[in-house]
């Protein structure tokens, strides 16, 4: 247990000194305000609350930063390591890899909370000093933090499979961005393609709603819009929400981040360093 | 018991065979060299002792235990080869990380920083380090928590004089305090008065594996001696011991070990004439090469 910590503590101070993850934070801490700022203008036309709209927006830039941040922080875990020679070095240690895994992982996991807990509770001040506390809606905003956190778990454990796979940084940034565009623009983009070549047929009715829910950031999207949203979005896709619903979308989130620190614990195993 | 036990071992990777029955102790308190060329094998072997990489055949105990074992890793301190620590920590962080991971106090970590010399730069980055100073970090890893074994691969590479010396100073150190020290190198000469006992691999086979002394009695490389005479009585110096005039005051003489002293007392019975004797033994970098080069004649 202390080695698991002293590795998480060693990570911290490695992280809040990387630029590039100073960038990720301050840019998505920029955008939840701009968004919230400028979501807050066509209120009453749409009629829909404050807080919805703020989160219906921070839902869509979630998707694309919060697995990039998780790419970002974990890309380099074993890889860097490797090349620096200082993984040898730790394996020597009296301690396991499951242990240099999951301290690694506390660590990245808390700079993601961190990093989301920021841009939230800036989106919460300035819904709060436009509207009052009472448009705070806890619930929504709630879902949407700890939904961000579970993505972005994905994204390290599938940043660390990488990591281990590969072997070397530069080869496996250009994976892990690989991963990135599949992830949050190639899938849906195929989805969309299929759906439209196949037309209603067999696919759009029983594979495409469990396929939709089996992308953990498609998952954390349909969690996170509102239902009407959703229906808007999905129109002609009712079948997606009817089959795997609510509860598909949730399994999808709870279990992908487990399944992928399992893939990384595998995939580090096989390293000989 | 000996500290490291290295019985019979045998490393293939497919059909190559990096480690030919290697056989090697190291006892409490010594230092053994492991000299070889890039490829002879050294790494490996490193790496089996650490229980990083399984062995195909053969046995290595350390410290009684298996290779790799929570107990073995508990008291062995390593340093690899080229190892450059997160650019990003400062010294004094990176050390404290490998104490918590030892359970050593943080203070002993702190006079280690002193003691390798970093204690004014222990608050700045590592990548603001000379090369020679993230060894000493690396140093300092390994003396952490005063291991029973310390393995350290090619320690010295490219580092200067000064800083080479200060390494051995704390290796030596180390191993008066009981552990047991082997390393690795191919910079020869700083090992002729730095370790007890030198081991050569050459393309994964031990060709030797004795104190320098008797690597030397074995090999019975030539002796040079070198005499130096003035101009007018070098002609008569060199007709008296014979040898090969170098220039027009000296002359260099080769002899075999057991004729040494013979030679000695031929040229201390010339008297003043002779100005100045220097006797150069066999270096490290010759016997090195002679134990290679025997080993791939029989091959």
């Amino acid at each position: 247990m202390t080695s698991i910590i002293s590795i998480a503590r060693l990570e911290l101070l490695i992280a809040r000194r990387n630029l590039w993850v100073a960038t990720a934070i301050i840019l998505m801490a920029m955008f939840n305000v701009v968004l919230t700022v400028a979501g807050n203008a066509p209120t009453g036309v749409l009629g829909a609350s404050p807080m919805t709209i703020a989160i219906t927006s921070i839902t869509t830039l979630s998707v694309y930063l919060v697995p990039l941040i998780g790419l970002l922080l974990s890309f380099d875990a074993i890889a860097g390591e490797a090349e620096r020679g200082t993984l040898t070095l730790s394996l020597s240690y009296p301690l396991s890899r499951a242990e240099i895994l999951l301290g690694k992982f506390i660590a990245h996991l808390v700079v993601l909370g961190v990093a989301i807990a920021i841009g939230l509770a800036l989106t919460t001040a300035i819904i709060v000093s436009r509207h009052g506390t009472s448009a705070i809606e806890w619930g929504p905003l709630a879902a949407l933090y700890f939904t961000s956190l579970a993505l972005g778990a994905t994204f390290l454990g599938l940043g660390y499979t990488i990591s281990s796979l590969v072997k070397q940084t530069g080869a496996a940034s250009g994976v892990a961005i690989g991963l990135w565009l599949i992830a949050v623009v190639l899938y849906d983009l195929g989805l969309l393609g299929a759906l439209v070549t196949d037309a209603g047929g067999a696919f759009s009715k029983t594979i495409f709603p469990y396929a939709l829910v089996a992308n953990p950031a498609d998952a954390f999207r349909l969690l996170n819009m509102p239902d009407q949203s959703v229906n808007m979005l999905a129109s002609g896709l009712g079948a997606a929400s009817s089959v795997t619903g609510f509860f598909g979308q949730l399994t999808s989130l709870l279990l992908w981040p487990v399944a992928a620190l399992l893939f990384a614990l595998l995939a580090f195993r096989k390293v000989e360093p | 018991m000996p500290a490291l036990k290295i019985e019979h071992v045998i490393k293939r990777h497919g059909t190559l065979e990096t480690v030919s029955d290697v056989s090697l102790n190291v006892e409490a308190g010594e230092r053994v060299a492991l000299l070889g060329h890039n490829g002879a094998g050294k790494t490996t072997i490193i790496k089996m002792v650490l229980g990083l990489m399984p062995i195909t055949a053969g046995d290595i105990e350390v410290l009684g235990c298996q290779p790799g074992s929570a107990a073995a890793r508990k008291q062995t301190g390593y340093l690899p080869e080229s190892v450059a620590f997160h650019g990003s920590l400062t010294g004094r962080e990176q050390l404290h990380h490998f104490a918590r991971l030892k359970s050593t106090p943080l203070k002993e970590a702190d006079d280690l920083l002193d003691r390798v010399g970093l204690a004014h730069a222990a608050d700045r980055k590592i990548r603001t380090y000379s090369k020679g100073m993230r060894q000493r970090i690396g140093l300092a890893q390994v003396v952490l928590g005063q291991p029973k074994l310390a393995i350290l691969d090619e320690p010295t590479s490219g580092l200067d004089p000064v800083s080479r010396h200060e390494f051995y100073d704390i290796v030596e150190e180390l191993a008066n305090n009981g552990s047991a020290v082997m390393l690795s190198s191919h910079a020869l000469t700083e090992l002729e008065l730095r370790t007890d006992r030198i081991a050569i691999l050459s393309k994964g086979q031990l060709v030797a594996n004795d104190s320098l002394q008797k690597l030397r009695d074995l090999a019975s490389l030539p002796i040079k001696f070198k005499v130096t005479a003035t101009n007018d009585t070098i002609e008569g110096v060199n007709q008296q011991l014979g040898g090969q005039r170098v220039n027009c005051q000296s002359l260099e003489l080769v002899c075999t070990p057991d004729e040494k002293i013979g030679v000695l007392s031929a040229i201390t019975a010339l008297g003043p004439v002779v100005k100045d004797v220097d006797v150069t033994p066999a270096s490290l970098e010759e016997l090195y090469r002679h134990f290679s080069r025997v080993e791939e004649q029989q091959s």
